[in-house]
C-alpha cells in the first residue's frame, strides 16, 4: 500500500461487493427457495445470531488488536445499546413510522447512546493499562448491569420483553457488512495507523508528537458504537431481554472468540465470530460442553499460537483473483509483490 | 436499636471482609510475584466449596468435627493450583502479559464449566460447618463464628507476613518478582517458588471456602468468578502485592457492601463496590498500602 492508486482502490470495493453480493444471493436463495423446508427459520435465526456476534466480535477486536487493549466488559456496551434502543422503538411504536426507518432510528440510537457512554468510561477508563484497564472495564460493565437492574424504565430487574421484531437476516447481514466495512476502513486509515503505532510504543507515539489518550477514547468510543448496533439488533431480534445476560461470561465469550480468531485479524474476528456462534446452534445436545471446549480451546491456542489462529492475516478476495488468474494459485506459495489491499469481508 | 443494627453490620461487614481478604491473600500473593491476576483463583474456592459439600457428610457419618473437612478441600485445592499452574500458565510464561491474562481467564471459564458439567447446574446447599453460639451485646446478635472467620483470618495475615518476611523460601519470593535473572544465579528455582505460591495461594482459598460456606451454606458453579472479582477489587484497594494491605482492603469492602446493602441502597451496592475500585484506580493505582513504581522508558 505504498502508492496510492484510486482506481485501483474502485475494482478492489467493486470486486468485494460483488463478493458480499454472492454470498447475499447464496443465502438468500438457500433461505427462500425452502431447501430446507421446516428448518429455514431456525437456519435463518442462526444466522441473525451470526451477524450481531460478527459486529460484537469485530469491534471488540479493534480494541484487543489493533489498540492492544482488553474490554473485559464489552457486553455492557452491547446492552446499553440494547436497552437504548429498545426503550426509544417502543416509545415510537405509534409513530406510524415505516419499519425500515424505526430500525435504523434503533440502530443508530444504540450505537450512538453506546458511544457515549464509551466516552464517558473510556475518558478516566483509558489512563489505565493492561490489566488493570481489563479490570476496570468489568467494573463499569457491572456497573451498567447493576443500574438496569434497578432503574424503572429498563423493567427494574425483571425481563424487558414486548419489544418489537424489527431485526430480520436480510436487514441484519447488510448492517453486519456495512459495519465490518466501517471497521475495516478504519483499521486501513490513517487514524488506524495511527492507534496501531500507539500499540506498538505508546512512549515512542506520544513522544512524535500523537495525542495517545486522545487517539485511545476515540477508538474506544469507536468500538463501542458498534457494541450499540449489536446490542440493538440483539435487542429486535430477541424481544425480551433481561440486563442479568450481559453479565462477565458474555464479556469473556466474546473476547474468547475475538482471540481464538486472531487478534488484529477482521477476518478471524467474522470467522470465529460465526462459526462459533453457529456451532453450538447446531449441535444443540452437547451444549453444557461449549465454554467447556471453548477454553480448552483458548488455552491451546494460547499455547501453540498465541496471536490467535488466524493471526493477522486477512482473506482478500482481490488477491486470490490475482493468484488465480496468474495462475500462481496452483503453483505454490510464491509472493506476489504488489499486493493489493482491499480484503474481503465476507 | 440503632446502636443494635449498627454494630450488627460491623460485625456482618467484618466477616464479609475476612472471606475477601482471605481470597485477596491469594491474589496478591500471584499477583506479587508473577504479575499476572490470576482469574481462576476465585475458581478455586467454587472446587473448595464443591469439596466441603462433598466431604463434610462424610466427616459427620466418621465422628469427626465437620471443619476438618477443610484439609481435604485444601489438599484438592493445592492440587488444582499447582496443576493449572504447571499445565496452563507455565507454558505461557514469558509471552507477554496479555497472553497470561486470557490463559488465567480460560482457566477460569474451564474450571467453571467443568464443574457445571460434573456438579450440574442446581445451586448445592452444604451442611452446617460450625454449631457456635449466639451472643447478645448491646442488643446485637453476634454470631461466634463470624468472630471465628475474623480470627482466623488475622491469624493467617500474621503467619503469611511472618513466612514472607522471615522465611528462607519467603525471601526468595520476594526476590523472584525484582529479578528473574538475578535470582536464578543466585540459586533460587523460579519456578519451584512461583508453584509454591500458587500452592499456598489455593490452600488460603480453601479456607475461603469454609468461611463462605459457613456464613452462606450454598455452592453454586459461577459462586467463584463474582466474589473472585470483588476480592480482587480489595486486593488492589489495599496495594497490590501487598499482604496487610489485602487484608485492609478485604475489610474495607466488606463493610462498605454491608453498610451499602443496609442504610443506602440495598440493589447498588455491588456498584458502589465497583465504582471505588475504578475511583482508587483513577487517584492511587497502587492501592491504599502499596508502592507508586514509576515506569522505565
Amino acid at each position: 500500500m505504498n502508492v496510492k492508486n484510486p482506481k485501483k482502490h474502485f475494482i478492489a470495493y467493486l470486486i468485494n461487493l460483488a463478493g458480499v453480493l454472492v454470498l447475499f444471493f447464496l443465502l438468500m436463495g438457500l433461505f427462500k427457495s425452502n431447501v430446507l423446508g421446516a428448518r429455514t427459520a431456525y437456519l435463518m435465526g442462526i444466522c441473525t445470531t451470526a451477524c450481531y456476534t460478527i459486529v460484537m466480535v469485530t469491534s471488540l477486536n479493534i480494541l484487543v488488536g489493533v489498540m492492544g487493549e482488553f474490554s473485559l466488559g464489552h457486553a455492557g456496551f452491547m446492552s446499553v445499546g440494547a436497552y437504548a434502543s429498545a426503550i426509544v422503538t417502543n416509545a415510537l411504536a405509534d409513530a406510524g413510522l415505516p419499519t425500515i426507518l424505526l430500525f435504523v432510528i434503533a440502530l443508530l440510537v444504540g450505537g450512538v447512546a453506546s458511544a457515549i457512554t464509551g466516552v464517558l468510561v473510556g475518558i478516566p477508563a483509558l489512563r489505565l493499562r493492561g490489566d488493570y484497564l481489563a479490570i476496570v472495564t468489568v467494573a463499569f460493565a457491572e456497573i451498567i448491569r447493576v443500574a438496569f437492574c434497578n432503574f424503572e424504565i429498563t423493567g427494574g430487574g425483571r425481563t424487558m420483553s414486548g419489544i418489537a421484531k424489527l431485526s430480520n437476516f436480510y436487514w441484519c447481514f447488510w448492517v453486519t457488512v456495512i459495519c465490518v466495512t466501517i471497521m475495516y476502513m478504519f483499521v486501513r486509515s490513517r487514524f488506524g495507523r495511527t492507534v496501531k503505532a500507539i500499540r506498538e510504543d505508546y512512549i515512542a507515539a506520544s513522544a512524535s508528537g500523537v495525542n495517545v489518550t486522545f487517539y485511545k477514547v476515540m477508538t474506544f468510543t469507536f468500538s463501542a458504537f458498534f457494541a450499540g448496533v449489536a446490542g440493538a439488533m440483539y435487542a429486535h431480534y430477541m424481544t425480551a431481554m433481561i440486563p442479568t445476560i450481559f453479565n462477565f461470561n458474555y464479556s469473556a465469550e466474546f473476547l474468547t472468540e475475538v482471540i481464538i480468531g486472531g487478534t488484529g485479524s477482521l477476518t478471524g474476528s467474522i470467522i470465529g465470530a460465526a462459526l462459533l456462534s453457529a456451532l453450538p446452534e447446531l449441535m444443540r445436545q452437547f451444549s453444557t460442553y461449549r465454554m467447556l471446549a471453548y477454553s480448552i480451546v483458548l488455552v491451546l491456542v494460547m499455547i501453540f499460537k498465541p496471536g490467535g489462529i488466524f493471526g493477522t492475516y486477512e482473506f482478500s478476495l482481490t488477491r486470490i483473483l490475482k493468484k488465480l488468474l496468474s495462475g500462481e494459485l496452483f503453483k505454490g506459495k510464491k509472493k506476489l509483490t504488489d499486493e493489493m489491499g482491499g480484503a474481503a469481508h465476507e | 436499636m440503632q446502636l443494635a443494627l449498627f454494630i450488627q453490620s460491623v460485625i456482618n461487614g467484618l466477616n464479609q471482609g475476612a472471606i475477601y481478604a482471605l481470597i485477596a491473600l491469594g491474589y496478591t500473593m500471584v499477583y506479587g510475584i508473577i504479575r499476572m491476576i490470576n482469574f481462576a483463583h476465585g475458581d478455586f474456592i467454587m472446587v473448595g466449596a464443591y469439596t466441603l459439600f462433598y466431604t463434610i457428610p462424610l466427616m459427620i457419618s466418621a465422628g469427626m468435627p465437620a471443619w476438618l473437612a477443610v484439609i481435604v478441600a485444601i489438599a484438592v485445592c493445592v492440587i488444582v493450583g499447582v496443576t493449572v499452574e504447571v499445565v496452563a500458565y507455565r507454558p505461557v510464561r514469558g509471552q507477554g502479559s496479555m497472553t497470561a491474562l486470557i490463559t488465567a481467564l480460560a482457566m477460569s471459564l474451564f474450571l467453571e464449566n467443568l464443574a457445571m458439567v460434573l456438579f450440574g447446574a442446581n445451586p448445592k446447599s452444604v451442611p452446617a460447618i460450625f454449631t457456635l453460639p449466639t451472643v447478645n451485646f448491646l442488643g446485637a446478635t453476634l454470631q461466634t463464628k463470624y468472630l471465628l472467620t475474623f480470627g482466623i483470618g488475622a491469624v493467617i495475615m500474621i503467619l503469611l507476613q511472618l513466612f514472607v518476611k522471615k522465611t528462607k523460601l519467603g525471601k526468595a519470593m520476594r526476590a523472584v518478582p525484582q529479578d528473574k535473572e538475578a535470582s536464578t544465579l543466585m540459586g533460587i528455582h523460579v519456578n519451584k517458588i512461583i508453584t509454591t505460591t500458587f500452592a499456598i495461594g489455593s490452600g488460603l482459598a480453601a479456607v475461603a471456602a469454609l468461611m463462605y460456606c459457613s456464613t452462606y451454606p450454598r455452592c453454586t458453579t459461577d459462586m467463584g468468578s463474582m466474589m473472585g472479582l470483588k476480592a480482587f477489587i480489595a486486593a488492589v484497594l489495599g496495594g497490590i502485592g501487598s499482604i496487610p494491605g489485602a487484608m485492609l482492603g478485604g475489610l474495607v469492602v466488606g463493610l462498605i457492601e454491608i453498610f451499602v446493602k443496609v442504610y443506602i441502597a440495598p440493589g447498588w451496592y455491588e456498584a458502589i463496590t465497583y465504582g471505588l475500585l475504578i475511583i482508587v484506580l483513577l487517584v492511587k493505582p497502587s492501592g491504599i498500602l502499596g508502592k507508586n513504581v514509576g515506569e522505565k522508558v
